[in-house]
């Protein structure tokens, strides 16, 4: 057991904490406006061009063949800089690289990995969100192609993707897991319109809706075999669940640095129900850093697919809502009496968390019956 | 970095675990066998992990992270053996400078058990205090000052106290108690907090073992327990309550392999602060994890006869032992932000 860099961990270290350095302020933004996400883009390519992004994912596809713990040091950094945290798309790659064919990793993994194809995930529905097998978007095969039908919601980056992972169903005649299929599917055609949602923190450019009215899919485009939809989309949530694919540790010690220099310029005025929640946020995202450490040094060995993702989510949950409450503390009233409302804004945010990407419950049901082996009815 | 244990530290881990399974109490009425406590003290001795943390000034036998591993095994199955406070009281004198001496000792801590005692130079306890953990000791250690730093001063343990605490007697040290100083070491104020770092870590390492076991025991129980003609591990509200238990206690596990890593890998205030993370941490988790056992027990779960209290009561006092999460939660402010309070 042994937290420390070695010399070629340090030597990253030392890359990654120079080039921040040289690229300055420019990179420090708040994630709560509209600016910031519609930059992510532009910063996900800055990341991968520099070397920071893709870390452990195979040359043949742009990655870097790192260690796992690599990713460590790069959310350790950006925390440190005030940058914003790396593209969370970890999990789409482990999806598509996990079912896809040579075929299908070759023609989309390069470009999802180096940023210059944007992304977004077409999983969830208005009527099903945590019974996502009961979707109802349909994909009938046409010659070479497949009709898509349907309607998408809470699609981040929806706005900008040049790409979607659909969900659809392709055989209504077997049961509902059964019955479902990914494709990836261009989102600029005539049978796709993207709508975007206002959250509650007034952002608009991260969620979207899509609706699917005859787009169409060629049948080369299928990710994995008819059917494989559903052990795709576990697969892919199983991921987007781990703080390590979403890069948020470094989202949340951003947070917590900015509030411990509030603090810092003016220690008397700190209230002890302030100073007690900014302490407890530090030692809830000083917690997640180490557990994720821990999650990617048991990947040295080689990465499993299991439902400890299902853990973590409800640990990163419990540490965000944690550092939305001491954001609360700090900016709440400045926010409510009409100052600058970025503190409060961050907590609005923080109450998504327990919702995406699988909510509380839904985990709670993972760890109890797949983890700890309760019986089920 | 690689936060797995290496193939020594599993294998010490297994080691421990089989060692509490055979002779650590299953049930309550086993914590009156006294033959089972005996045979289990024997066979801890027999070890030799108590000594983990003797050896020079410079260097213990083995790191933070062994003494915590063996720790935790043995909370797990709320062993009722000295361990914590020999190990520490091992500890304090090495880096004291007291080689060779492979006496088993308890530790005096304050009456409110937040803080070593410090017995007023001319070896006197000026107020009541309590040796902790004091099966199998004859003598407890306490720090005296002593110019810029502490010499260790040594008393000898009186009749036991009731604690809370149903697995590791403590025993009361009156005001006017002798202790003698003689040749135990001197520690330098840089000494004492690396060596607090490591007494907050394997407290919180006793409490992530604890935690262990009472999600254990109430996994168990819910699995067999039937109500309604089902399990009641079946229904989603006993479901949703055991699985926040073992997330908190995964994540008290995460915080705690750092902070017992840092104990000697880091400067002392570091590893302070690493130790008062997983503390704060484990402490808050605990009270849920123990808490939770005792409900999903039901009627049952507030009966004496019931492991669970076991549990919760071991960590109270691993919880309030050198300070629980307020005062960590107070020390971190301190060190991070420049908090006055």
């Amino acid at each position: 057991m042994n937290f420390e860099d070695s010399p070629d961990e340090a030597a990253f270290r030392q890359r990654i904490r120079q080039w921040l350095a040289d690229i300055g302020d420019t990179v420090k933004r708040s994630h709560s406006d509209d600016s910031y996400w519609t930059s992510l883009g532009d910063w996900h390519r800055t990341l991968y061009d520099a070397g920071f992004f893709a870390l452990t994912w195979p040359a043949k596809y742009g990655g870097r063949e790192l260690s796992p713990v690599c990713e460590v040091i790069v959310d350790e950094e950006l925390a440190r800089a005030g940058a914003p945290p790396k593209p969370s798309l970890g999990y789409l790659i482990q999806g598509i690289s996990r079912h896809g064919s040579e075929d299908i990793k070759d023609r989309f993994l390069p470009g999802l990995i180096n940023g210059r194809d944007r992304w977004c995930q077409g999983f969830s529905e208005p009527d099903a969100g945590s019974d996502l097998a009961s979707l109802r978007t349909t994909a009938v095969r046409d010659g070479d192609e497949y009709v898509v039908n349907g309607h998408k919601i809470w699609t981040s980056y929806s706005d900008v993707a040049e790409w979607c992972i659909v969900l659809a169903r392709t055989d209504p005649d077997v049961p509902k897991h059964k019955g479902l299929s990914a494709f990836a599917v261009q989102m600029h055609q005539p049978g796709i319109e993207q709508r975007p949602l206002r959250m509650i923190n007034g952002i608009t450019t991260e969620f979207g809706q899509v609706a699917f009215d005859d787009a169409r899919v060629p049948a080369a485009n299928m990710i994995g075999a008819p059917g494989e939809g559903w052990a795709l989309a576990m697969t892919v949530v199983s991921h987007e669940r781990e703080p390590a694919e979403l890069g948020f540790c470094a989202r949340y010690a951003k947070t917590v640095g900015e509030l411990e220099d509030i603090a810092r310029r003016a220690p008397a005025e700190v209230s002890a129900a302030q100073a007690e929640q900014l302490s407890w946020a530090h030692v809830q995202s000083e917690m997640l850093r180490l557990h994720t450490a821990r999650r990617l040094s048991e990947r040295i060995g080689g990465i499993t697919h299991g439902p400890d993702g299902s853990i973590d989510k409800l640990l990163m949950t419990w540490v965000e809502q944690s550092v939305g409450h001491a954001a609360l503390a700090f900016g709440g009233a400045t926010a409510i009496a009409g100052g600058s409302g970025e503190l409060l804004d961050t907590y609005l945010y923080s109450r998504s968390q327990s919702v995406m990407g699988g909510t509380s419950q839904i985990q709670k049901n993972i760890i109890a019956t797949r983890i700890l082996g309760l019986p089920t009815h | 970095m690689d936060a797995r244990p290496t193939p020594e530290q599993r294998e010490l881990e297994d080691a421990a675990d089989r060692l509490a399974l055979k002779l650590g109490p299953s049930t309550v009425g086993d914590l009156d066998d006294l033959e089972r406590h005996d045979r289990l003290d024997a066979a801890v001795a027999q070890t030799g992990w108590r000594a983990l943390r003797t050896g020079t000034t410079t260097a213990a036998m083995a790191s933070g992270v062994e003494a915590a591993i063996v720790v935790r095994a043995f909370a797990r199955r709320a062993c009722d053996t000295a361990f914590l406070a020999p190990v520490l009281a091992h500890d304090l004198l090495r880096r004291g400078g007291s080689t060779g001496d492979e006496t088993d000792r308890s530790i005096i801590v304050s009456a409110d058990l937040q803080h070593m005692a410090v017995v007023r130079d001319g070896g006197w306890t000026d107020a009541p205090a309590l040796a902790i953990d004091v099966a199998g000791c004859t003598t407890a250690v306490a720090l005296v000052e002593s110019g810029d730093g502490f010499s260790i001063a040594e008393a000898m343990i009186g009749a036991r106290a009731e604690g809370v605490d149903l697995t590791r007697p403590v025993a009361l040290i009156d005001a006017g108690t002798r202790c003698t100083t003689s040749e135990l070491g001197v520690l330098s104020r840089d000494d004492i907090t690396a060596w607090e770092a490591l007494a907050v870590t394997l407290t919180a390492a006793d409490l992530v073992g604890a935690m262990e076991g009472a999600v254990a025991l109430s996994t168990e129980y819910a699995k067999e327990r039937r109500q309604y003609g089902a399990p009641i591990g079946s229904y989603q509200a006993v479901q949703h309550m055991l699985a926040e238990a073992k997330t908190l206690t995964e994540g008290a596990a995460s915080a705690l392999i750092h902070a017992a890593w840092a104990v000697d890998a880091l400067a002392p205030d570091d590893a302070r602060a690493a130790a008062a993370v997983a503390k704060a941490y484990a402490a808050r988790a605990a009270r849920t994890v123990c808490e939770t056992a005792i409900q999903v027990h039901g009627g049952i779960g507030n009966t004496w006869e019931c492991m669970a209290h076991v549990f919760l009561r071991r960590t109270l006092l691993a919880t309030e032992l050198f300070g629980g999460d307020g005062p960590q939660l107070e020390l971190l402010a301190r060190q991070r932000w420049g908090a006055t309070r």
